[in-house]
């Protein structure tokens, strides 16, 4: 368990989306208008859950084998693997990552999803794992397909899967997306380009990995997420009035 | 000179409308792992009084949102975070609660619920200044670009709350009411009512922690 002694870094929200982004329609009414408190970090920010190994079946991060009823899902063969690192460059070890995505036609196993693609029966299209001491993750699954959505007419997400991360406090929790180089739909996305700066855009599209892929089996990519940091705190203020 | 090596955080990314076949496969209509996470925290034996945390989430024209990812991270009933950072050792440790869960809003009803037990307070920032008893929220959905940070006051600590450090920062005074949860006792037990509002009039408080 890597525990932060210390307080996160402060968040820099240059680098995320901003709450309202009229470009991806639904976040205007879903965006607070007033600004956001800021708060000193104290035990409720820095403390957050804990996950065991043993809360996890063997199977959890097998997105090839953990809903296959009568097969395994149709579609390109795919590892994504990465670390999960801090700000400060360290690996973020034991921390829960959970992933979600489409099957191969682009179709969500979920009840709102109408898209005309087919359900893969033996694709539920979720995992989840813990990391290794030194941050490391992996997983299989198939590479997920491109999908409608009603932002425009003709609007198209870029294959992608989403990730959430739980970090070792609470204030480190993030949920985000991974993408695929060489995707032609990621420049036209609305959702990636809710994010300002175009150098931050690229850290969630994965590189192709061949070296991690698996010859005669599946393609690989490689996707590394980074957490909030801890503060250096080299000299207290004495705690006094307040 | 030296060149300062930090990396940046990795970008946040709405949660889509399919958040729930990650992080709450049941909702989305299947399920698949074992054990799966969810919104009850206690267990029968846990100790401290026995709460339901219920609620909506209120889009910009006061409509509730049907498909929003919530979770809470919460001390014990003695005030303490099941966590290796939390140095309170004066304070006992709760087996089997951790202290988290998570759930959405109901499709049908935009209704969300927590199982618990009221927390205790926590000792504050750097060991200063006592907390008031309280529950962190965080929310992610569709239309949310970065997840959401608030926090649950309970009504009945009015004294506490008065003392309070995070709550007493905030101003106009009157905002402060958007975090404090009202309590019912009903038939089946003490429920807490907190509705969260994202946007617009009285709109909830939410930290950039
Ligand atoms: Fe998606």
């Amino acid at each position: 368990m890597s525990v932060p002694q210390s307080e996160f870094i402060q968040r820099d929200r240059g680098q995320h989306p901003p709450g309202f982004s009229p470009g991806y329609k639904t976040s205007t009414l879903r965006s607070p208008r007033l600004a956001l408190w800021s708060l000193q970090n104290s035990l409720s920010e820095f403390t957050g859950p804990v996950f065991g190994r043993e809360e996890l079946g063997p199977l959890d991060h097998d997105l090839l084998l953990n809903y296959a009823k009568t097969g395994e899902p149709i579609g390109e063969r795919t590892v994504v693997h990465g670390r999960v690192l801090d700000e400060n460059g360290r690996g973020v070890p034991n921390t829960l990552v959970e992933v979600w995505q489409a099957n191969a036609g682009g179709r969500y196993r979920h009840k709102n999803d109408t898209y005309l693609a087919p359900i893969d029966p033996n694709f539920g299209g979720c995992g989840r794992m813990i990391t290794d001491e030194t941050g490391a993750y992996a997983f299989r699954t198939v590479k997920p397909g491109a999908y409608p959505f009603r932002n425009h007419v003709n609007s198209w997400r870029p294959a992608h899967i989403h990730f959430s991360l739980s970090g070792s406090g609470f204030a480190q929790r993030l949920i985000t997306q991974m993408y695929f180089e060489g995707d032609p739909l990621i420049p036209m996305d609305s959702i990636i380009n809710t994010i300002p700066d175009p150098a931050a855009r690229q850290r969630l599209v994965a590189p192709l990995d061949l070296n991690a892929a698996v010859p005669l089996d599946s393609l690989a990519y490689r996707f590394d997420i980074v957490l909030r940091g801890t503060r250096s705190t080299l000299f207290e203020n004495k705690l006094q009035g307040n | 000179m030296t060149k300062l090596e930090y990396l940046p955080e990795t970008p946040s990314q709405t949660a889509g409308p399919y958040v729930h076949i990650g992080l709450i496969p049941h909702q989305a209509g299947f399920d698949i792992f074992e054990k799966p996470f969810g919104n009850i925290l206690a267990e029968r034996n846990t100790k401290g009084e026995r709460i339901r945390i219920e609620g909506r989430v209120l889009d910009g024209l006061g409509s509730p949102c049907k498909d929003i990812l919530l979770e809470i991270w919460q001390a014990n009933a003695a005030g303490r975070y099941n966590h290796p950072a939390d140095g309170q050792t004066d304070k006992p440790l709760e087996p089997g609660f951790r202290g988290w869960g998570r759930t959405g809003t109901e499709f049908d009803t935009g209704l969300y619920r927590f199982d618990t037990v009221k927390p205790g307070p926590v000792i504050g920032r750097r060991g200063y200044k006592t907390m008031a008893p309280h529950v962190n929220v965080w929310l992610a959905a569709r239309g949310i670009n970065i997840g959401l940070a608030t926090r649950m006051y309970f009504d009945d600590e009015a004294a506490l709350n008065e003392e309070d450090p995070v709550l007493r920062m905030i101003e106009p005074a009157v905002r402060r009411q958007t975090l404090i949860a009202r309590r019912e006792n009903r038939d089946d037990g003490v429920v807490y009512v907190f509705d969260i509002r994202l946007q617009g009039e009285n709109e909830t408080v939410f930290f950039d922690v």
